[in-house]
């Protein structure tokens, strides 16, 4: 934690956590795992079907059910344009994501929005923006319609180290502590702003200060968790989360974690095909051994060994869960493909309510 | 029964009004509601009305969030100028997020803003934006031009269920009116012939329809008839009603306090041009600021701008071309 102030009572929560709950948090990351791998392998598989930009969160699944794990049933979570995590936790049907994804008409969105603009607001999802750091607005303002509303919601927001750098991040942090919103921010630190090493772009980071430290200048409380332990962001998370319940204001959590793919698939040009290119340490900065120690650290692995090790659950129980999953994402893969295109004079719906 | 009312006044009815009768509909911006005294935060509660910071990006975006997860916000923002540093969130999200949801949100949110300020506040105070907003798909513009249309704007903004930048101008604020009591709607969309006539259509909006106005008057007496439309809101841009006058003036004069190249004038004559070609008796004629930006000494602000004897001249020209009459 940077600041010495406390913000939450109950700081080994997780401790608590019954091995239901554990294998479902384990079960969340699987499904997101695989839900990216599915996408990923999209590119080679079936060229052209995917179009745009696409981003991934694998590396970023014990961050996000971690923090999600907290949540109670109605309130809000907002990511970014790297909403694919998120909604899986939420209860969103994969199919109809990779529908999304694949631009057809049974898509959650029926192709209007694609990989960037996931949004199923009945799961209290409303929506995304692709452009960085502008969302973080839009959860303070959902924090705002639970305030006045005192509907006893909060809002998890999540957000990448690149987004901190943004005039909106520090508009809504200190507007969000002025009026003491319900919300949770999540600085997602996977090192990597697109194709920038996040030393090279933030103050905190080149003078070697957690990214969290942006919270002092706000005056609300601010802590750094490794983002890849979901028992240890559930901890730190949760405390936020009580303090958001208790109307005490906003907490910011910088949650460090390491992306293992590439920020989004290679920009071309049409005829030309797109995929995943070699994450930036190896394809930018050259740096192999980088890249090899964070896959050694993959989140996934060392979440399933810790349940091991507790005996929380066999090998053979986590096998099933992998490769149920697995199979849940061969099944959005298959719908998608047979989901027609919508019709293009669709094109013109929804402009206005 | 109407009741006279000044425009500045006539907003804030509405805002009250719409606020006694929707619970979701809030209000905030920076500089009001500092203290206790305060009316409107006596009247609604410091949930409701709130002070904002100068943080124009972060006032709009927490708009955009509470407008798709329940409430209706209005942000006072003052002058449109300072819209500028919030772009982002006024093109680019606003009026994006239903859309690229594929419907599943709403976003009913106003943005309240004075603009065209002509009283020394030279280059960076006194613009008229709205050629910027006009032609955002999902985004609604009112400018209101009268008292009566001031209340009656703000409450179709408010109910709306799109995001709307609402423009008024500031040289109408002290301007009175009569202004329909109790619950008054403009419709979007819908334009208002201001004045009747049959030789020329003049279209304008804003402070300009008081000085297309003016000209009308002084034009009456050289037996010159001018229809006077004010389209009330630009988007929607109710065309329909200019080409009709148009079918019958067979002239038309545009005047806009914007330069020339960033006015609504100029969308509105390529759409006469495509839909009301046939019955142009006369080119088209524009009214506008000159290429310039707005300069603070009175002299070089009055060359500057439209005035009722620039907007005179421009509908003589026209009529003297009654030689071309088909």
């Amino acid at each position: 934690m940077t600041n010495k102030e406390t913000f939450g009572k109950d700081r080994l929560a997780s401790s608590r956590i019954g091995n239901d709950r554990l294998i479902w948090m384990y079960t969340q990351m699987a499904r997101i795992r695989e839900f990216e791998e599915h996408v990923k392998r999209t590119f080679l598989e079936h060229p052209g079907a995917m179009r745009g930009h696409t981003h991934l969160a694998d590396g970023a699944e014990a961050s996000i059910v971690g923090a999600l794990a907290t949540r109670s049933p109605t309130d809000f979570v907002m990511p970014t344009y790297r909403c694919h995590g998120q909604p899986i936790v939420l209860g969103t049907s994969p199919r109809r994501m990779m529908a999304e994804l694949y631009g057809r008409k049974d898509g959650l969105c029926k192709g209007f929005g694609g990989s960037m603009h996931l949004a199923d607001p009945e799961r209290h999802f409303p929506g995304t923006s692709g452009i960085v750091g502008q969302s973080i607005a839009h959860a303070a303002g959902a924090a705002l319609t639970a305030q006045v509303k005192k509907s006893g919601q909060i809002v998890y927001s999540f957000f990448g180290d690149g987004a901190s750098k943004q005039g909106a991040f520090f508009e809504t942090l200190n507007m969000a502590a002025v009026w003491k919103l319900p919300v949770v921010f999540i600085l997602e630190n996977n090192e990597y702003q697109a194709y920038t090493n996040v030393k090279l772009e933030d103050a905190n980071a080149q003078a070697g200060d957690p990214l969290s430290k942006k919270a002092e200048a706000f005056s609300i409380p601010g802590a750094t968790v490794d983002g890849k332990d979901p028992l240890a962001v559930y901890d730190v998370v949760g405390q936020a989360a009580e303090r958001a319940r208790e109307g005490a204001g906003p907490t910011l959590i910088e949650s460090k974690f390491y992306r293992l793919s590439a920020h989004g698939n290679a920009i071309t040009v049409p005829p030309v095909p797109t995929q995943f290119p070699e994450h930036e340490a190896i394809g930018v900065y050259g740096n192999k051994e980088e890249y090899k120690a964070a896959k050694e650290k993959d989140p996934l692995a060392l979440f399933r060994a810790h349940l091991l090790r507790r005996s929380v659950a066999t090998e053979e129980e986590l096998n099933r869960i992998e490769g149920d999953a697995h199979a849940e994402m061969d099944d959005a893969v298959r719908f998608a493909l047979a989901s027609p295109l919508p019709a293009p004079e669709e094109a013109t719906k929804y402009v206005y309510a | 029964m109407p009741r006279e009312m000044m425009y500045g006044e006539a907003m804030s009815t509405a805002i009250a009004e719409e606020m006694q009768r929707d619970d979701n509909v809030i209000f905030y911006g920076q500089n009001m509601a500092m203290t206790e005294r305060d009316p409107m935060l006596k009247k609604f509660g410091p949930g409701r009305v709130r002070l904002a910071p100068i943080s124009e990006t972060a006032e709009i975006g927490i708009a955009v969030g509470a407008a798709i997860t329940g409430l209706r916000p209005i942000v006072e923002l003052w002058m449109s100028e300072f819209m500028l540093v919030a772009m982002d969130q006024i093109l680019n999200e606003a009026p994006r997020l239903r859309y690229m949801s594929g419907g599943q949100v709403k976003v009913p949110l106003v943005l309240k803003a004075g603009f065209g300020f002509s009283a020394g506040w030279a280059g960076q105070h006194s613009n008229c934006l709205y050629h910027t907003m006009m032609g955002i798909p999902g985004l609604k513009l009112a400018i209101p031009s009268t008292p009566a249309d001031a209340k009656g704007l703000m409450t179709a903004a408010i109910r709306d269920d799109n995001p709307v930048v609402y423009l008024h101008h500031y040289m109408l604020t002290l301007d009175t009116g009569e202004v329909p009591e109790g619950e008054f709607v403009v419709p979007f969309g819908v334009a208002d012939i201001k004045r009747a006539g049959s030789d020329v259509t003049i279209v304008a909006t804003g402070w300009m329809v008081k000085k297309a106005l003016a000209a009308a008057e002084q034009l009456a007496q050289e037996d010159i008839s001018v229809e006077v439309i004010d389209p009330r809101t630009l988007a929607p841009l109710d065309i329909e009603t200019i080409v009709k006058s148009v079918k019958r003036t067979g002239r038309l004069v545009l005047v806009d306090q914007a330069p020339r190249q960033s006015s609504a004038a100029i969308v509105i004559a390529g759409e006469v041009a495509e839909k009301g070609f046939e019955h142009l008796r006369a080119p088209v004629v524009l009214v506008t600021a000159l290429e310039a930006s707005v300069p603070y000494s009175e002299p070089l602000e009055n060359f500057l701008l439209p005035n009722e004897e620039k907007i005179a001249q421009a509908v003589r020209s026209v009529v003297g071309e009654r030689a071309v009459r088909v």
